[in-house]
């Protein structure tokens, strides 16, 4: 009733123009013992200002998220959002319109979808992106399924231990129901894979090597090495990336023999927002096109000959292929994908330098007083981007309630996802943390580790 | 006749790179407040990139109205009725864009303490709650990102629990009527897929399914009320022939908000149902997503459900539970689309028990209205009663030289969005029309009016349809060349 604009007099005067009695006939179709009797055993609806005034009550017991000082990343990135996103986001042309079915009047979101594919692909280095796929870790494990699609009798595909650990169970749980299984290899004291156990792991029934770069210790990997060892077998070279920052960075991965890049866009101007909505990036190469899962936009003309775009290749998609489909995935993340293009088009390209310059200086800046405190030191030397791994002198776990003392959340000890890696904790630094900030988290740790 | 709203500007806008050069990012930052260097200070100089070539570099005034002349191009559901049949293209209401945007939500890290984040926890455990007594079922996941991706969640539950049992079976049954995700998702978990055709009312044929049922059967994938909008009136009979082989019931939900509050699929004999919450649950299509897929089970397969789910410790607090040695995995990198979560609760909560029982009597009425009033001028293939959404054909049509999607071209000049076209394909050439609960009958009335007019000109000015859309801002677009050339990414030039 809340948004339903009938009143009861044009409620009756439908009725009585379709010669019913009571809207109760129209669900006649549905057998009697089925029809409930009684109303849903849940609490009748709340006026506008009662439910506000729940939601706020409920983001109260969030209290820590806005007074905590966080050193959070692994695989969701707190950036500074732009006030222009939620401006443009926020216009009902785009919050509030479908999927692109009927080009005449979809050329904002369609433009803008095309617009997104061609910045992403100049940040990849790679030939085509799709308009997006769900998350960081779906995207990478349908990057794992194309690979099977285009090297046909592959039975494996290798994995380094260093991919975020949430994708790599989302794989697993994806590759259960195939005939495909996935082993991982170790890394080497810098953090990066072991380019020796990964020769030796790939073999020729391997569709891909998927490599993170920069890894979840934050190490950059030598993904053109890694490529040269994927392609030696003919295997497919899958470059995952959960910092999309670091792209504007590091050289392209389509540079160093990436043939898809798949990750997380969220860095791109998406908030945190506890998890998601998030932004699946999907790039490759011309060649496996065809093979690509998800909705894509390709520029045309109409019959006036004025260019515009158009969903494009659909005999790819499950709405036509049905059971033959590339991927079963139909929706995308489109508004998420136009936060993505909107920060990319703001920030440009001098702004995203910055970004990269400020978020290097900043997570160096920490590592090295951190580093300074007695019985800290670096887990791994590779470089690094915004995110490195420590090994501290006692339980990260104790450090981290203590820090909570401070209104600090240190890190993410990594002993829950690495059992080994029991003194080892894993810090992000960006452009939102302030030199205060990681002056307060060094003295928290030099004061907690120089307790008796 | 009636005058449509029209708010396309009239200039075309360049590409991004298009446009002209020389101008600077506004994007700046504070001073760097830590000791400053260049990249090649922390990083091997090999290591990095010197340029993004092609790569925009625009001034906030210029992004704004770049995006906002880009965004005059988008008919959209607060400009007008958008029938699209399946899509259900509901009023997004801004209170709940309005909350998702409260700081604390927003800038809640995934990984952040739990004691920190009992706010978030609370609206997936208070959602999940009603989800469950909504729908009748035992348990739910949130996590799945879309409908599809909650189906595929739920024939992975399916497969689960029958491997659980012993054996996953290998087939999957499903009605020639059904979404083309629902084959694409079961093949996806390693099923293979039986069709099954549909009885002269578009229903389940009892005697069809039959003879399918056998030993290999993992379970029947069924819409409820179909594609057509019709209500399956066997279905429990349906669900008891699939329980007494063994095999699972699966519900797509999408077309849920024709009967929330009126009927329960748990008391249906279903076992899975994915629920769209952009679909009955008003969030934002956002374009093409986010969406959120939530899967609603019954006892059986609870054990099964991804990690994690939400938990109560003895004291109260809640928290992210791991422990489930039964389950399928993660689906997800996180915990599903939280912001949209966020805002199917916001609905649940305004509408309550009251309001959504009128959400599902309000939709049947106004595609009863629309059905009711063009049946005269179209075509129904299948005369069975039907629920929300209402399928023509252009049968009528067919005759004058004009088509389907003639017609959808036409409603196009004429202001309106088209309904779906050519889907369900058990009915060629089909026009499917879901007007959604949102729908004023004046609104209502002017569609109706529209779409009378396009039946006259079909008679008498067959050109005026063949040659539409001619009144708006672009004629139809050449697919075929966009497909045969792809240009997927600007290089500087168009197709060839």
């Amino acid at each position: 009733m809340r948004y339903i604009p009938h009143s009861e007099a044009e409620t009756r005067a439908m009725l009585d123009s379709m010669g019913l009695a009571s809207v109760q006939d129209l669900f006649q179709c549905i057998p009697a013992a089925l029809r409930l009797t009684a109303d849903l055993p849940i609490p009748r609806g709340k006026s506008e200002l009662e439910l506000e005034r729940y939601f706020y009550q409920l983001s109260r017991e969030n209290d820590g998220v806005l007074e905590f000082t966080t050193f959070l990343g692994a695989g969701a990135y707190n950036h500074y959002v732009p006030a222009v996103i939620d401006g443009i986001i926020s216009r009902s042309e785009f919050f509030t319109a479908y999927t692109p079915y009927q080009p005449e009047v979809s050329q904002g979101t369609l433009q803008a979808i095309f617009e997104y594919q061609t910045m992403v692909s100049q940040l990849t280095g790679m030939d085509v992106t799709n308009a997006s796929m769900y998350d960081g870790a779906t995207a990478v494990t349908e990057a794992v399924l194309l690979a099977q699609r285009a090297r046909s009798n592959t039975a494996k595909v290798i994995v380094a231990g260093s991919l975020h650990p949430f994708y790599r169970q989302v794989m697993r749980t994806y590759v259960a129901n195939f005939n495909l299984a996935v082993e991982e290899v170790p890394w080497d004291p810098t953090g990066r894979v072991d380019l020796t156990a990964l020769a030796a792991a790939v073999d020729d029934a391997t569709a891909a090597v998927v490599v993170q770069s920069p890894n979840f210790f934050g190490a950059v990997e030598d993904v053109a090495e890694c490529a040269r060892i994927a392609h030696a077998r003919k295997a497919l070279l899958v470059m995952a990336v959960t910092e999309a920052a670091s792209l504007a960075a590091f050289k392209a991965p389509g540079e160093l023999g990436a043939d898809v890049v798949a990750g997380e866009g969220q860095s791109f101007g998406i908030p945190v927002s506890f998890g998601g909505p998030y932004l699946g990036i999907f790039s490759t190469r011309s060649e496996h096109l065809r093979r690509m899962p998800g909705r894509v936009v390709g520029m045309t003309e109409d019959t006036r000959g004025r260019r515009g775009f158009v969903l494009t290749l659909s005999t790819r998609e499950q709405h036509i292929r049905r059971e033959k489909a590339t991927s079963n995935i139909c929706t995308n993340q489109g508004l998420c994908a136009l936060m993505a293009s909107v920060y990319l088009a703001y920030t440009g390209k001098s702004g995203l330098r910055e970004l990269c310059r400020q978020n290097l200086a900043k997570a160096h800046y920490a590592r090295e007083q951190l580093c300074a405190v007695p019985g800290v030191g670096p887990r791994f030397s590779a470089p690094f981007f915004n995110e490195f791994v420590l090994t501290l002198p006692g339980d990260p776990h104790a450090f981290a309630r203590f820090c909570k003392e401070r209104r600090i959340v240190p890190g993410v000890p990594l002993k829950w996802f690495y059992p080994g890696l029991d003194q080892d904790m894993l810090f992000c630094v960006t452009e939102v943390n302030q030199r205060a900030e990681i002056d307060a988290l060094v003295a928290a740790t030099r004061e907690f580790f120089a307790r008796p | 006749m009636t005058q449509r709203v029209r708010n396309t500007i009239s200039i075309d806008e360049k590409l991004l790179f298009e446009q002209a050069p020389g101008n600077r990012s506004s994007c700046d930052f504070p001073p760097l407040d830590v000791p400053s260097g260049e990249m090649t200070d922390y990083l091997p100089a090999a290591l990095l990139r010197d340029d993004i070539p092609g790569f925009p570099e625009l001034n906030e005034v210029e992004v704004v109205r770049h995006y906002t002349r880009l965004s005059t191009y988008n008919y959209n559901v607060d400009l007008g009725l958008y029938p699209l049949g399946s899509c259900t293209m509901k009023y997004n209401p801004k209170i709940n864009e309005k909350l998702a945007r409260i700081p604390a939500f927003v800038q809640a890290h995934p990984l952040q303490l739990h004691e920190n984040t009992q706010g978030c926890l609370k609206v997936l455990q208070k959602l999940a709650d009603l989800l469950v007594k909504i729908t009748g079922m035992d348990g739910v996941t949130l996590q799945p990102l879309a409908g599809a991706h909650g189906e595929l969640t739920g024939m992975m539950l399916i497969r689960a629990a029958l491997t659980a049992r012993g054996n996953p079976r290998r087939k999957v049954l499903i009605p020639d009527s059904a979404h083309g995700t629902n084959p694409a998702s079961a093949v996806l978990c390693g099923y293979t897929t039986v069709t099954l055709k549909s009885d002269a009312s578009g229903c389940i044929d009892l005697d069809e399914l039959r003879r399918h049922l056998d030993p290999d059967v993992a379970c029947l994938m069924m819409t409820v009320p179909n594609t057509l909008g019709v209500f399956e009136k066997n279905i429990q009979e349906v669900a008891r022939l699939v329980h007494a082989n063994g095999s699972f019931l699966y519900m797509d939900g999408a077309n849920f908000n024709a009967f929330i509050g009126v009927a329960r699929p748990g008391d249906m004999g279903v076992d899975v149902m994915h629920l769209n919450l952009h679909k009955t649950f008003s969030t934002p299509h956002g374009g093409g997503g986010p969406g959120a897929g939530p899967v609603v089970v019954v006892k059986e397969l609870v054990p099964f459900l991804p990690v994690p789910v939400v938990a109560t410790r003895p004291d109260g607090n809640l928290f992210l539970d791991y422990n489930r040695p039964q389950s399928i995995g993660r689906v997800a990198a996180f915990y599903g689309n939280f912001g949209v979560l966020l805002r199917a609760l916001a609905y649940i909560l305004r509408e309550g028990s009251d309001g959504l029982r009128q959400v599902a009597e309000n939709a049947v009425l106004n595609a009863n209205y629309i059905r009711h009033h063009l049946s005269r001028d179209f075509h129904l293939e299948y005369q069975q009663p039907t629920l929300h959404e209402v399928v023509f054909d252009d049968k009528n049509q067919a005759e004058a030289g004009v088509h389907t999607m003639d017609m959808a071209k036409r409603l196009l000049d004429l202001g309106f969005h088209p309904p779906t076209v050519y889907f369900p394909l058990i009915v060629p050439n089909a026009i499917m029309i879901e007007p959604t609960e949102s729908e004023s009958k004046a609104e209502l009335d002017a569609f109706i009016d529209t779409m009378r007019q396009i039946a006259r000109e079909a008679r008498e000015a067959p050109k005026l349809l063949q040659d539409a859309p001619q009144d708006i801002r672009n004629t139809r677009f050449d697919e075929t060349l966009a497909a045969r050339k792809p240009v997927l990414t600007w290089k500087g030039t168009g197709p060839a």
